[in-house]
């Protein structure tokens, strides 16, 4: 088993390198200077050449790109144009409410998810088939940024029953487990997990339905299982690939909560990234990005080892 | 010499099968009544973004002041009217010229040049395989989402940025499906049969290769562009794709959520609209896979 592990983390490696590659170039693709941002228009040319040498923008790419991961090492992400302050503690912070955000949203997701896939996979070609399908095609196609707005709508405007806005009650940034603070997380949490609803049980689904067609499946029937039995085997087999389906969700949901943090003014990463974009804030957007991808090939490492642990087949591969 | 003697015979044979190949999947698809109904919503949406000049619209980029936030219903403004008085009939019928473009070019764009890398890298393989693969496996390391907000966010916005930034997504799920498909093939028997009886590296992909690999590679391709569409309207929601005053539905449904105290169910329509399309091309594109029998 660790053998496993140690091989799948030298496979990380690279796409761990490519990944920061892709951050550092994120700054060169911008256009225009990133000193502009921060020096004053009537800037001479010796004191815009002086700030270059200070951000180290006078050196070729590819000493920059060392230093920055050098620098990337020892935890230093540079220093937020915007605000001044240290990039890595912004980030950290945002994405601590993502998280929170993102696990509630799996949370309700993933049990729906499932249950509905397997409601959907037991009873195939009949009606409760098909409102499963109907609700999985509904859910991975809705624009979700948009159903938060008519979540608000209906929940916030219409009713009265739920707060529209931020992590708190009067804007407050400090998270705490009371209803005061949970009513908050209702309406985001929910919107986002209806997209791997859809997934989940779009998986799930096609899964049961493969399981139970199998020989085996007749055959523990056969000598006379129960049930409840025979479907505990069912979800024995399926957990591995359900596994890594709901793991890269978890992923995607850290991602791709951007959009809704957006419409609840979450104050989370993507938050954090849509004010970078705006005020042309590159370092603190390339730290974000890439926290949040190292994150995502994390994800996906913590998956894959995972699923070798559960079925054992994967292993030998 | 002997190349170009032999080279039109075998052109010509698969071109009839092709024709016969495609009716069939045409005849298949118009039977099923349900990718039927998405056909032919996404046409009336395509036609009337493109004949919008001509379909007696109001101007919608007209405001007036006094006519701002009209409910839905009003005379004149049967959808009612935007945050600056400005006809939101006219506006959601403008707003899929650039929406249903965005939505859908990036997916065109990617499947060409995602198509050309994974059927290259599948053919070819040894070390272009290992160089364009694993570059693709870093691109699956960001979500979609991340990857196009954070290239969108970098260029700024724009419709040529936002067209770069999401074609750039695309390119490395068609890639790799391309090259799957393409390693698949390239290791049938017919394939070495054409190679021992002379054809040339790229007469066996134009001929026997591209013919058995497109449809799956097309019928992925279409399964993204729902996906597509909600992430280019999305990122115009974010105020990173197209520029105001241009009506495009995710920018839309940004300005008029400031409205939704006011006038709730107006600044809700741009996004209705954004769904149904998604949801029509997430039908049809099942459809599609169905009447192709491609099974993934």
């Amino acid at each position: 088993m660790f053998a496993y592990f140690l091989r799948r983390l030298i496979l990380v490696m690279p796409v761990a390198f490519g990944v920061s590659v892709i951050c550092f170039l994120l700054v060169q693709i911008a256009p225009g200077d990133p000193l502009t941002a921060i020096m004053p228009v009537d800037a001479t040319a010796e004191e815009q050449a002086a700030m270059r040498a200070v951000y180290g923008l006078d050196k070729p790419l590819p000493v920059q790109y060392a230093i920055w991961v050098a620098k990337l090492a020892q935890g230093d992400m540079g220093r937020s144009i915007a605000s001044g302050r240290p990039v890595a503690g912004e980030v950290f912070g945002a994405v601590q409410n993502s998280l929170l955000l993102a696990l509630s949203a799996a949370a309700i997701a993933f049990p729906i998810g499932i249950f509905l896939g397997f409601l959907a996979g037991y009873f195939r070609d009949t009606p409760i088939d098909r409102a499963v399908t109907a609700i999985s095609i509904a859910g991975v196609s809705v624009p979700n940024y948009w159903l938060g707005i008519v979540l608000v709508i209906i929940f916030s405007v219409n009713l009265g029953w739920l707060p529209s806005m931020g992590a708190g009650p009067g804007g407050s940034q400090d998270w705490a487990w009371d209803w005061l603070h949970m009513r908050h997380l209702v309406l985001p949490a929910v919107t986002l997990a209806v997209v791997p609803i859809g997934i989940v049980a779009r998986t799930v689904r096609a899964l049961a339905g493969d399981i139970l067609t199998m020989d085996f499946v007749q055959a523990l029937y056969a000598k006379g299982m129960s049930r409840g039995d025979v479907l505990r085997h069912v979800a024995r087999n399926a957990a591995a690939t359900a596994l890594s389906v709901m793991g890269l969700q978890l992923g995607y949901l850290l991602g791709g909560s951007i959009l809704i943090e957006t419409v609840f003014n979450w104050p989370g990463s993507g938050f954090l990234l849509s004010n970078a974009i705006f005020q042309r804030d590159l370092p603190l957007l390339q730290g974000t990005i890439l926290v949040l991808a190292l994150f995502f090939v994390a994800m996906n490492l913590v998956v894959d080892v995972a699923q070798a642990a559960i079925d054992p087949r994967i292993k030998r591969t | 010499m002997a190349i170009v003697d032999t080279a039109p015979p075998v052109t010509a044979a698969p071109a009839p099968a092709g024709t016969g190949y495609w009716s069939g999947v045409l005849s298949r698809m118009l039977r099923d009544p349900l990718t039927l109904v998405c056909l032919s919503v996404v046409l009336a949406l395509v036609l009337s973004a493109i004949f919008a000049p001509w379909l007696g619209l109001a101007d919608p980029f007209k405001g007036s002041m006094i006519q701002r936030l009209k409910p839905i219903g009003t005379p004149g403004h049967i959808l009612g009217t935007d945050e600056q008085g400005r006809d939101m009939l006219a506006r959601l019928v403008y707003g899929g010229r650039l929406t249903l473009f965005i939505g859908l070019m990036p997916v065109v764009l990617a499947f060409f040049i995602g198509g050309f890398l994974g059927i290259v890298a599948g053919y070819v393989g040894g070390l272009l395989n290992t160089l364009i693969m694993r570059t693709v496996d870093v691109f699956f390391a960001f979500p979609s989402v991340l990857l196009a907000i954070a290239i969108s966010g970098a260029l700024g916005a724009g419709i040529v940025n936002s067209l770069v930034s999401l074609t750039i997504v695309f390119i490395p799920p068609i890639t790799r499906i391309a090259e799957a498909v393409t390693s698949g093939v390239r290791a049938l028997d017919y394939i070495e049969a054409a190679r021992a009886s002379g054809a040339g590296t790229l007469t066996v992909i134009r001929v026997h290769v591209i013919g058995n690999v497109l449809s799956p590679i097309f019928v992925y391709a279409t399964s993204l562009t729902s996906v597509c569409m909600i992430l280019a309207a999305g990122l115009s929601f974010l105020g990173i794709g197209v520029r105001p005053p241009e009506p495009e539905w995710g920018l839309m449904l940004n300005t008029l959520r400031s409205a939704i105290y006011v006038n709730p169910w107006v600044s809700a329509l741009p996004g209705l609209l954004i769904f149904v399309t998604s949801l029509c091309l997430n039908l049809l594109s099942d459809g599609v896979r169905s009447a192709m029998n491609v099974r993934d």
